[in-house]
C-alpha cells in the first residue's frame, strides 16, 4: 500500500497495519515515546494498537522532546 | 561534527538569553551537513529547570523544515544556571538517536555551546564548528 511517512512518500509491503505495526516496520526505537499525526490529526496513544492506516494516508511521527537542567 | 553559521549560533545564544530565566528550546535544521536556521519552540514547561515541546507544534515546525529542503539536525535548549552538559533529564528523555542534542549554558560570565549524541542514556560530545560561510 502506498503511504505518505514523515514526508516521505513510500509503498509498503503490510496492508491496512495499525499504527503500532507501522512504527515497527518504520524501525522507531521506543514508539512509546512518539506522537503520530494521521493526515494532520493527532492519533491517541492508546489507539495505536487498533487504529489501521489506509491507502495514501500521511503519516507522521516525532519522538516526545523534552528535558532540563537538573 | 555539527557545522553551524556564526548567525545560527549567535540567534540560539540570543533566544536563551531572551527567555531567561527559563530554560528555551528549539530545532536546528540543515542540510548538506550545515546547520542553516533556527526554529525557536515555545516551552510549555515554563520552567528554569526544565523544557518540553509542544507536540502541535513540534509537527508544524518540522513540516516547516521539509518544506524548505531541510532537516531536523538538532535539539537545542538553555541551561539559564548550570553547565552545558546533559542533565540526568536530558539523559532520560533524549530518546531520538538521530539527532543533535545541543545545549547552551548561561551559567558563566559567557555562554557556552556545546553539542552531545545521546542513545541508551549515554552522552558522547561532538565538535561544534561555526561558519561565517554564508552558502
Amino acid at each position: 500500500m502506498n503511504l505518505k511517512v514523515n514526508g516521505v512518500e513510500k509503498t509498503i509491503a503490510a496492508s491496512s497495519p495499525t499504527i503500532s505495526e507501522l512504527l515497527v516496520l518504520e524501525k522507531v526505537e521506543m514508539p512509546e515515546y512518539v506522537s503520530v499525526q494521521i493526515n494532520g490529526a493527532f492519533a491517541q496513544s492508546k489507539d495505536f494498537g487498533t487504529s489501521r492506516v489506509a491507502e495514501n494516508d500521511e503519516v507522521d511521527f516525532l519522538y516526545f522532546m523534552g528535558g532540563g537542567s537538573r | 561534527m555539527l557545522t553551524i553559521r556564526k548567525s545560527i549560533a549567535d540567534a540560539i545564544i540570543a533566544h536563551a538569553r531572551a527567555a531567561s530565566p527559563l530554560e528555551a528550546c528549539g530545532y536546528l535544521a540543515g542540510k548538506d551537513g550545515q546547520i542553516v536556521r533556527f526554529f525557536p519552540l515555545k516551552n510549555v514547561d515554563q520552567s528554569a529547570e526544565h523544557f518540553s515541546f509542544d507536540p502541535a507544534e513540534q509537527f508544524s515546525v518540522i513540516r516547516a523544515i521539509r518544506s524548505d529542503g531541510l532537516t531536523a539536525a538538532a535539539v537545542v535548549h538553555s541551561h539559564p544556571n548550570t553547565p552545558a552538559r546533559p542533565s540526568q533529564e536530558d539523559l532520560r528523555l533524549a530518546r531520538d538517536p538521530n539527532i543533535s542534542y545541543v545545549i547552551v549554558s548561561l551559567a558563566g560570565s559567557e555562554p557556552v555551546v556545546k553539542s552531545f549524541r545521546i542513545r541508551d542514556c549515554q552522552a558522547t560530545p561532538e565538535d561544534i564548528v561555526v561558519s561565517r560561510e554564508q552558502t
